[in-house]
């Protein structure tokens, strides 16, 4: 390798290292005063970078030249901050003391509306952006050609850092920005007007988000899909950096984009493996990043299952349940067996989930991780080792189980917000790896031709083995939801200084409590490949993981049943107005944002709470 | 031997020393408060010896065993109990299953998977809760009592662990005066008749001169004076540096100092 590949290679990481912070600055600006990891923000990315490739070029046709360019870069950024101002409006401020595993999902709703409309206005072709008037012509680096607007970009970050410096130092606006990062609540007792702060924080944000994306519209097309990558990415910077913390977010975008530009001549096929690898190693050693601080924890243990007396006659219900799940393939045809089997796989993921987040506490965000690992370790079987199904079940399940071990040990270390993004990336990383990894995996299109043996093949057959063994996991975790196992979870989400006075030893628990929710949702997972006959990377995507969490938030986190009946819900809905309407998603994400403001316990718990407000 | 020796304890955040030189013993059986003004250092000592914060420097042993560097999980089951500041227990279940989760990890069943927890050790708790006056509400949420009954929970919920040494900060804040006297006159009771240690940490003057065999009082990290209840009253610098009012040190009306 000779200097000037590896001059021009370091340089292409500054510039990627500086887009990066340029979004992600804002992302941890947001953070710091309003404590809401905005998932969104990636969206707003993507409206700056699609605003930008269709305004400029009118802006050009009006008038040629490096003015009409940056004025419509800036003008970008600043349609995308009066955005951010609108969601803040309608949606952040409704759910400030919200629980954190609520303020993700809303601002997830707000992704989805985001994906529809973006197609809806801008269309659903890729927009390529004009190249900037006076940096068309390549600059010569060492014998090396190198694109003079990448040397642009390079001084932005820089720039930008050195702006939003100034303005959190010199302005009154600023200060209170820092002090509200610092201590929100006496910021508030001194009697600073906290909706304008938290207004003008949002639309900073959106507006470093806006600017971020406009500027990449001469190196990459406007895509739908952008919002996504983008956000994965951000939050790694975040994270790294210390959430919060604007020059921790600039060193950790140095070091990523330094990463990313020399990962790819190790490991080629898998700079994002590498990327989430160095956020999974800086939060194993530095639990709260670079430069960010512990969390005060609190306010969360207030939702979750709490000690209900058990029914009396609950073992008839039992029984009628299990007289309606046999029952019902002699009343449904073929169709309606396949889609009962699915709500069972379903609700089956979604029950695993609650014992770490109903349970414990732990707001698992990449529960796809053990969903995909199940799949992809039964699917896998099958491919190589020619496995049958009754061999390939257990092994997904065992591969999800060793998966939950692996991860659980670095995540059970981190709490919060914290935990989640570590739990995200975790997926992330799985989700790269089969997707990148195509001699094994197959890659984007997967593995065909799972198919379940002899006996269970056929919808009545295999409706009768998920309902089986959906029924047995889910006793066997209740079961284990109301053993000292769950109880001591419980205690760890309720009070950690008091469960750890009584000799509770709570990151062993929870490493536990990680292998069990694991191995449950891998073999949901192993059931869903069989009864697909395939396995995607989409199964690992942060859409499954947000799958599993919409059923629980629908049928409510407080509830043990919640989750099933969410499961039933959210798949019915989908069956029902997904042929009617091009905008699922658009549905779905206001459905979210809804049930978050107006059910938050959920329809289970909603029920529950009208009976015991009337008794 | 004595029960609790803690020795040269030092504790600094950044550049402000909250604990400096710290060192005292407690006895089985016996009450040692300690006092100081806000921003004293006391929370900061309480932590150390429960196992909460790491000292920077100094000895803590248990019966004479080092615990300085045990995590609160390992001196728990040494024997240390405690009571915090702003009570700690676990909201989502009943006053009950409070002492029963106490019991159960004290036996180490706390991983156990199969039979249901509500029925465990059912009994033994019901006698503790019996014990701080709270049997009677055994089976209401614990988000549902009353502070001063939280309090009592909770130290219904330390004592399950059959301690030695009882660590209570600030036992009685946000109680009022009457629950107050009833709920030291009972930890006194518990404290003689079982032979624990007492360590604890007070605003309340009336509690400190009434229940503490001997009192210490700490200003900036430090400890100033060291004795029994009349002698702190009658120590110069304790009035002068602490109190600055002659009349916080009059001997309480109605109670006799223990």
């Amino acid at each position: 390798m000779d200097p000037s590949f590896l001059a021009v290679q370091a340089l292409s990481g500054l510039s990627s290292a500086s887009s990066l912070f340029i979004t992600a600055c804002g992302l941890t600006i947001v953070f710091g005063v309003t404590r809401i990891v905005n998932f969104a923000h990636g969206s707003l990315y993507m409206i700056g970078a699609y605003t930008a490739a269709t305004l400029v070029p009118r802006l050009l046709e009006f008038s040629f030249g490096p003015t009409s360019f940056w004025a419509g870069i800036l003008l970008s950024a600043l349609i995308v901050g009066i955005i951010g101002v609108i969601i803040e409006v309608l949606l952040l401020r409704r759910i400030y003391g919200a629980p954190e595993l609520f303020q993700l999902l809303a601002t997830f709703g707000v992704v989805l509306v985001v994906q529809d409309l973006v197609i809806q206005i801008f269309g659903p072709e890729d927009i390529l952006g004009p190249r900037a008037p006076g940096l068309r012509a390549p600059v010569e680096i060492l014998g090396r050609r190198f694109p003079s607007y990448e040397l642009v970009l390079i001084a932005a970050g820089p720039v930008v850092l050195g702006l939003v410096w100034l303005l959190l130092r010199r302005t009154r606006f600023g200060v209170l920005v820092r002090a509200a990062t610092q201590d929100r609540d006496m910021v508030a007792s001194l009697g600073v007007n906290q909706a304008m702060l938290f207004t003008g924080t949002l639309f900073l944000g959106a507006f470093l988000a806006g600017l971020g994306g406009a500027l990449q519209i001469p190196r990459v097309s406007a895509h739908a899909g952008m919002d996504l990558s983008i956000i994965a990415e951000a939050f790694v910077v975040t994270v790294v950096g210390g959430m919060g913390s604007v020059p921790g977010a600039f060193l950790a975008a140095l070091v990523i984009g330094q990463l990313q530009a020399f990962g790819i001549l190790i490991f080629p096929k898998s700079t994002l493996v590498v990327v989430f690898l160095l956020m999974a190693v800086v939060l194993a050693i530095r639990p709260y990043g670079f430069f960010g601080r512990a969390e005060i924890v609190g306010g969360t243990h207030a939702i979750g299952i709490a000690s209900h007396k058990p029914l009396p006659g609950r073992t008839y219900i039992l029984l009628v349940v299990i007289a309606a799940l046999a029952a019902f393939p002699l009343v449904a045809d073929a169709y309606l067996l396949k889609v009962a089997t699915e709500i069972l796989i379903f609700a089956l993921f979604a029950f695993s989930l609650q014992l770490l987040i109903g349970v414990g506490g732990l707001v698992s965000f990449g529960h796809a991780a053990f969903f995909g690992l199940g799949a992809y370790g039964a699917a896998l079987a099958v491919k190589w080792y020619g496995a049958s199904m009754e061999t390939a079940l257990p092994l997904g399940l065992a591969l999800a189980a060793l998966g939950a071990m692996l991860i659980g040990a670095f995540v059970v270390r981190l709490s919060g917000i914290y935990l989640a993004m570590m739990t995200l990336a975790a997926a992330q990383i799985l989700y790269a790896v089969a997707f990148q990894w195509v001699d094994v995996t197959g890659g984007d299109n997967g593995i065909v031709g799972v198919w379940p043996s002899q006996w269970a093949s056929g919808p009545v057959p295999y409706y009768a083995l998920t309902a089986a063994l959906t029924l047995v996991t889910v006793l066997l975790l209740r079961r284990i939801i109301d053993a000292p196992f769950g109880y001591a979870l419980r205690a760890a989400r309720d009070s950690e200084a008091r469960a750890e006075a009584i000799g509770l030893r709570i990151r062993r628990h929870r490493w536990l409590a990680f292998m069990i929710s694991g191995a449950a949702a891998g073999l949901a997972g192993g059931l869903y490949a069989f009864s697909r006959g395939s396995v995607d990377p989409s199964l690992l995507g942060i859409s499954t993981s947000v799958d599993a969490l919409t059923m629980l938030l629908l049928g409510g986190i407080q509830t043990v049943t919640g989750p099933l009946i969410g499961a039933g819900v959210l798949h019915f809905l989908r069956d029902q107005i997904m042929p009617l309407t091009s905008y699922w998603r658009l549905v779905l994400g206001l459905s979210i944002i809804a049930m978050v403001l107006l059910f938050p316990r959920g329809l289970v718990g909603t029920i529950r709470h009208w009976q015991e407000q009337r008794a | 031997m004595t029960l609790l020796t803690v020795t040269g304890l030092h504790k600094s955040f950044g550049g402000v020393v909250a604990a400096r030189d710290v060192t005292f013993t407690v006895e089985r059986g016996e009450m040692l408060a300690i006092i100081g003004p806000n921003g004293a250092g006391k929370s900061t000592v309480f932590n150390m010896v429960g196992g909460q914060l790491k000292a920077d420097r100094g000895k803590v042993l248990l019966d004479g065993q080092d615990i300085t560097h045990a995590s609160p999980q390992a001196r728990f089951r040494r024997g240390v109990g405690r009571t915090f500041q702003v009570a700690q227990t676990f909201l989502s279940m009943s006053t009950v299953e409070n002492v029963q989760m106490a019991l159960i990890s004290a036996r180490r069943q706390s991983g156990r998977l199969w039979s249901p927890a509500r029925e465990r050790h059912r009994d033994g708790a019901m006698e503790l809760l019996a014990k701080v006056g709270m049997a009677e509400a055994a089976d209401i949420p614990c988000s549902a009592l009353a502070y001063g009954d939280v309090k009592r929970v909770e130290l219904a919920v330390a004592l399950a662990g059959a301690p030695k040494l009882l660590l209570m900060d600030e036992p009685t804040a946000g109680m009022a005066p009457r629950e107050r006297a009833a709920l030291m006159d009972l930890t006194a009771s518990i404290a003689a008749s079982q032979g624990i240690g007492i360590l604890f940490t007070e605003h309340d003057m009336d509690v400190v001169f009434g229940h503490a065999a001997r009192v210490l009082v700490l200003l900036r990290g430090q400890i100033i004076a060291a004795g029994s209840p009349d002698e702190i009253r009658r120590d110069p610098q304790v009035r002068r540096a602490y109190l600055g009012d002659d009349h916080a040190l009059e001997r309480p009306k109605g109670l006799a100092p223990a």
